[in-house]
């Protein structure tokens, strides 16, 4: 039922591993109250691919402005970083 | 959950193998703008484009940032202008008139084409339907986003060889009246049998009659997505490969399926359909040719092609169908010529002539489209390449289309570019045999009898 309430959103990070790279982006959306729901990672082709599923219902910014937020994160420290709604996924693998 | 190789799966598909949605179009009636003052028409034509379309665009992109999925184009398409300008245009340049509104209102809102310059003529045509055929290439060569479509036949009515015969005169005009552009205004000029009235997909988007005041249709696209999931099933069984194409196409499809609901959803306006015809762009990678030739021909055109074709077609459906609640348009694989480079390479290296490309018709959407032929074509002869692929979509009862671009002051070996997402294209060889004495024979060709179901 909790469920329901959530607002979903799929954020993935690819680059260059660096040490460091989950705490920054943890911290900015520590900052927004943006609520980390999964993280997982791997390594493919030799780049680093991080995915979380995040919460955004009680966040204390707009999805553009998370998205550009999180863009300016990754510019940071040398990643790209996307924020994508998660019904993307949902529809797309799930029937 | 979804899990990272999901999310990694779809995010390659947008990033590196073009996965887009092709066309948010948003269908408008404009019967309810009918006047027989040109100039209050007009007005009403341009408040009601204005007013019901003023949010699309903004809409579109809103949704390509939640999402980070590409729609290359907003559009709007309308009631045929044929019915609409009745009442209040006596000659084809009051039509005009209306053409230049339409741009105008494009233009205001932001869209990249409208659609529905448009007569629907399949069995007769009205004075109305006439003088609008007639403001054809004068609307095209003073417009820069209409785009202007003729429905000539059906399976239940037959051909309109009048209107056939007209129209290879009225696309050799409008190449004239374009020809400073290398006859641009015949890109966006196509002739239907069977046109569907929910079809997103320019040249030939309008609002049909049977729809409801506004209606959001979308066309999805993939074909890179589609070529680099059969590059992992090299040499593998038919079954193999169908399944994949399936698959493929059912993923490809639920993306426009979730656009399709959130612009309807964002913008008030009922969901149409979706329009499942894997759609090429000049963009490397995303070619329709180039999935044949990883189906395994050396090159669109080769023998094998029609049947490559036809399963490919068939699979795309069959996959896309579950996907989508309500699936219309065209639906099939486009072989345009000038907008996929893979068959750009096959013209030029002679494996993929104007005929094969008439066999490839018969068991794909949509038609001969986007080809350039040499610009000293003869009426008749457009006519005749015309009521030809009329034929083979009444007796097939589905729909064919033409767009064919003379190149004025241009011959074969040449090439001819369009720019964007129309592409460039080598001028092909037409049949230089006459069929003057069969063109200029007057009336139609009655229904087939197969046709008669009732």
């Amino acid at each position: 039922m909790a469920e329901k309430n959530l607002d979903k959103a799929i954020i993935t990070v690819v680059g260059k591993d660096t040490v460091g790279i989950i705490a920054k982006v943890c911290t900015y959306l520590s900052q927004i109250s943006v609520n980390v729901l999964d993280i997982s990672q791997t390594i493919v082709s030799g780049y680093f691919n991080m995915m979380m599923i995040v919460d955004l219902s009680g966040a204390k910014k707009s999805f553009a402005e998370i998205s550009d937020g999180l863009d300016s994160v990754g510019e940071e420290i040398g990643v790209a970083i996307k924020c994508q709604r998660e019904e993307i996924f949902e529809k797309m693998h799930r029937i | 959950m979804i899990n990272i190789g999901e999310v990694i799966e779809t995010n390659d598909m947008i990033e590196k193998e073009n996965l887009d949605v092709r066309t948010i179009t948003l269908g408008i009636s404009l019967l309810d703008c009918i006047d027989s003052d040109l100039n209050r028409l007009n007005e009403k034509i341009y408040h009601k484009i204005t007013t019901v379309a003023k949010d699309l665009v903004a809409v579109g992109q809103s949704i390509e940032n939640n999402y980070c999925i590409p729609i290359v184009n907003k559009r709007i398409s309308v009631t045929p202008i044929a019915l609409v300008g009745g009442a209040a245009c006596k000659c084809p340049e009051d039509f005009v008139t209306i053409a230049q509104t339409l741009d105008r209102a494009a233009k205001t809102v932001g869209v990249n084409f409208i659609g529905g310059f448009s007569a629907l003529v399949a069995k007769g045509m009205t004075t109305a339907d006439e003088n609008l055929i007639r403001s054809i290439p004068q609307a095209l060569a003073t417009t820069e986003f209409v785009c202007s479509s003729v429905n000539l036949g059906s399976t239940r009515t037959g051909i309109n060889m009048d209107a056939v015969r007209l129209m290879g005169e009225i696309v050799k005009k409008t190449a004239e009246a374009t020809k400073e552009q290398d006859s641009l205004g015949c890109a966006k000029l196509v002739v239907f049998c069977n046109a569907p009235d929910d079809n997103p997909f320019m040249a030939g988007a309008f609002h049909g009659v049977t729809e409801a005041d506004a209606v959001i249709n979308v066309g999805v696209s993939g074909p890179g997505v589609v070529k680099t999931a059969l590059e992992k099933v090299r040499g593998q069984s038919f079954e193999v490969l169908c399944e994949t194409i399936k698959k493929t196409a059912f993923k490809v499809t639920r993306v426009g399926q979730l656009v399709a609901k959130e612009a309807s959803k964002k913008l008030g306006i009922p969901f149409g359909i979706i329009d499942l015809s894997l759609a090429p762009t000049p963009a490397i990678g995303d070619s329709v040719a180039d999935i044949l030739c990883e189906i395994g021909l050396e090159h669109a055109g080769a023998p094998g092609t029609t049947a490559a074709l036809a399963l490919l077609n068939d699979q795309v459906k069959k996959g896309g169908i579950m996907a989508s609640s309500y699936v219309g348009g065209l639906s099939g694989a486009f072989i345009p010529v000038s907008e996929d480079q893979g068959m750009i390479n096959a013209v030029e290296d002679g494996a993929l002539t104007l005929e094969k490309l008439e066999a490839m018709t018969c068991v794909c959407s949509v038609g001969l489209d986007m080809i350039a032929i040499p610009g000293d074509t003869k009426d008749t002869t457009i006519a005749g390449i015309i009521a030809d692929e009329m034929a083979i979509g009444m007796v097939n009862q589905k729909t064919t289309a033409v767009r064919l671009i003379p190149v004025i002051g241009k011959g074969v070996g040449e090439t001819v570019e369009f720019g964007g997402l129309l592409g460039y294209a080598p001028i092909m060889p037409v049949n230089q045999f006459s069929c003057d004495a069969f063109v200029n024979r007057k009336g139609r060709i009655p229904a087939p009898i197969h046709s008669f179901k009732n």
